[in-house]
């Protein structure tokens, strides 16, 4: 992890403190209800239930091997994975270059156009998806991987554009203009120069687009039924399952949004201070 | 052989006039200033010969060919940015080489132009940082020695060196003027500096409001500015103007006394003589009430007051002279200026 940015000088001790702990309540929003769900997916079935708890549970894999064997978990999980990275590549491909042109060019309507991107997401999704689903089963779209992708992608597409917007609009027109000045033409420039310097915050900003995927579950619940996504199958398989059962589910769900947050963590901080001078 | 024909180009952005059809042209070789207050159009019209803006009509030739219509790259052209430009996410080795690169040049010619034109902008050490680690006079010779690796017939420079510290200006000036002398490019050049233009300049084009209003070379437009704007943007302190009133066809009587000007139809047009070309004579015709001294080492400048308008006069910096005193000015006959009060032209 990076460190904690550089206090200004001379701040007072007061100020350091409360800084201090809203970092660490901060830790602990996110920290403890993992290790609660680790520690009990990880725990004896018997265990779970049982009080008091140990601070480090006996591994015991038992839960999460029988939920791993469980009939359609594997679908599933393979499911969700095709979904969020239809997703993810069809929220970069269509947003970035909608983000450019929002940055790069003046347009009528440009900032009416801004605002209709964020009015999508005021439309509450059950709203849309029963309408949709109609309209899915007749072009025959429905219980597809494709077409949950597409769902998933008009969600995760605003933020998409609007995270290359603010990336495109932080790097200097000169940059580009220098370089169609020494040889390169438009998409030339962009490749040479813009694509390697917006790069972090593209990938930050994919990474959103699959993680939004990747948690959803109503669209998933509400248009597949064979090709559910994880996220819906669980939420229709471990209703009744027994509690140890859950955590086993909630830690197979939550982790590799997990691994895959901590492997790209340093796009992500690029993202929120774009250093590119 | 980049001879640049600016001819009647115009630029409107919506309903304002940014350009009202300029003609120039700049020989080859030559190195030519556009000078002018921000939001004159020096630098949009730049950007039309490189290409980065369209001109609403109008033509630009370089090098005999028409170029209006083609993308920047196919211009001939390099530039230089006011903020350097010079690509982040790349050495300054690669950056100088980029241009190279474009134009597909086998790798051992890269390097030698790169290694040349770093010694020669005296950057050879830091070919292997990256423009994060280099000091903002660093990028500026980065950003020159980019555009001149690449050995363009025409470079195009936009307030290259205003974002450096006053010293740092001054060395550069010098500096660029003998690199691109030696390198034999056309150059245009806008600042909205005078003493850059004035320095560096084989020909200063003056503008405002979209207009170029004296094309010169810096001695003929100090000392015979086509237009009032000239005469009161050009020089530091400006030319000194003064109302004259006819008397008969062609003698003008300026502050209680009287000059042989020009002929005009007029009956009152202006009067304007430079601060240092004022000589102190007790005979002098122009009294002068001093309402200021400020020493400025190399001479002395006095703020006067003659007939309620501000007058400036350039004195020796031994003048004994204090606010409240009364100077007699003669000036040099030689170095009198007429302009019409209402064209604000020159008059001969």
């Amino acid at each position: 992890m990076s460190t904690a940015p550089n206090m200004v000088v001379g701040q007072s001790k007061a100020a350091r403190w409360s800084f201090n702990i809203a970092v660490i309540l901060l830790c602990l929003w996110v920290l403890v209800p993992i290790y609660l769900l680790i520690s009990n997916a990880l725990s004896a079935p018997a265990d779970v239930n049982g009080f008091p708890k140990k601070l480090l549970p006996s591994v015991n894999t038992e839960s999460v091997e029988f939920f791993i064997g469980f009939y359609g978990v594997t679908k599933a999980l393979w499911s969700s994975v095709q979904v969020a990275f239809l997703t993810m590549v069809m929220a970069v491909l269509i947003g970035a270059p909608a983000g450019y042109a929002l940055s790069r060019f003046d347009f009528r309507g440009k900032s009416l156009f801004r605002i209709m991107i964020l009015m999508t997401r005021a439309f509450p999704l059950p709203l849309l998806a029963l309408p949709m689903a109609i309209m899915f089963i007749k072009v025959g779209l429905d219980d597809t991987v494709f077409g949950l992708a597409i769902v998933h992608t008009t969600l995760a597409l605003p933020f998409a554009v609007l995270i290359t917007y603010s990336l495109f609009s932080g790097i200097p027109i000169e940059l580009e203009e220098a370089a169609w000045t020494l040889g390169c033409n438009r998409l030339q420039a962009f490749i040479k120069v813009i694509f390697p310097l917006v790069l972090p915050g593209i990938t930050a900003s994919a990474i959103f687009a699959f993680v939004t995927s990747w948690n959803e579950v109503f669209a998933a619940a509400v248009l597949t039924i064979e090709n559910r996504t994880l996220p819906a199958f669980l939420l229709q398989s471990l209703d009744d399952a027994p509690l140890h059962l859950k955590f086993a589910g909630g830690a197979v769900l939550v982790l590799p949004a997990l691994l895959f947050l901590f492997f790209v963590r340093k796009y992500l901080f690029s993202m929120w201070g774009i250093a590119n001078r | 052989m980049a001879e640049i024909n600016i001819k009647q180009v115009a630029k409107r952005f919506g309903k304002t006039d940014a350009l009202h059809s300029i003609d120039l042209t700049v020989e080859d070789q030559e190195f030519v200033v556009l000078l002018g207050a921000s939001g004159c159009g020096k630098t949009t019209l730049l950007r039309i010969v490189a290409g980065l803006e369209t001109a609403s009509s109008g033509e630009v030739h370089i090098g005999g060919r028409r170029v209006d219509h083609l993308p920047p790259k196919d211009r001939g052209i390099a530039m230089v940015f006011q903020n350097y430009a010079v690509f982040p996410h790349l050495t300054v080795y690669e950056n100088i080489a980029f241009g190279l690169r474009m134009a597909k040049l086998d790798e051992k010619e890269i390097d030698n132009r790169v290694n040349r034109t770093a010694s020669l902008m005296h950057i050879d050490a830091l070919l292997k940082r990256y423009s994060g680690q280099l000091s903002g006079g660093q990028r500026q010779r980065v950003a020159v020695a980019r555009a001149l690796a690449t050995e363009p017939e025409v470079i195009l420079m936009d307030e290259p060196l205003s974002n450096l510290d006053a010293l740092l200006r001054m060395e550069m000036r010098a500096e660029l003027k003998g690199i691109l002398a030696q390198s034999k490019t056309t150059t245009i050049y806008v600042t909205h500096d005078q003493v850059e233009a004035m320095s560096m300049a084989d020909r200063i084009a003056i503008m405002e409001a979209g207009k170029i209003i004296q094309a010169d070379t810096p001695v003929e437009i100090y000392r015979n500015p086509a237009a009032h704007f000239v005469g009161s943007f050009i020089g530091n302190p400006p030319m000194n103007f003064l109302p004259a009133k006819k008397m008969d066809s062609s003698t003008w009587q300026v502050a209680g006394a009287s000059y042989h000007g020009p002929a005009s139809d007029k009956s009152e047009i202006q009067f304007a003589i430079r601060p240092e070309d004022l000589i102190v004579d007790a005979n002098g015709p122009l009294q002068a009430t001093v309402k200021l001294v400020e020493p400025l080492g190399s001479h002395l400048l006095a703020s006067c007051n003659v007939e309620n308008t501000l007058f400036r006069v350039a004195l020796d910096s031994d003048a004994q002279v204090k606010a409240g005193d009364t100077l007699s000015l003669q000036p040099m006959s030689d170095r009198v200026r007429w302009f019409d009060t209402e064209t604000k032209l020159a008059l001969q």
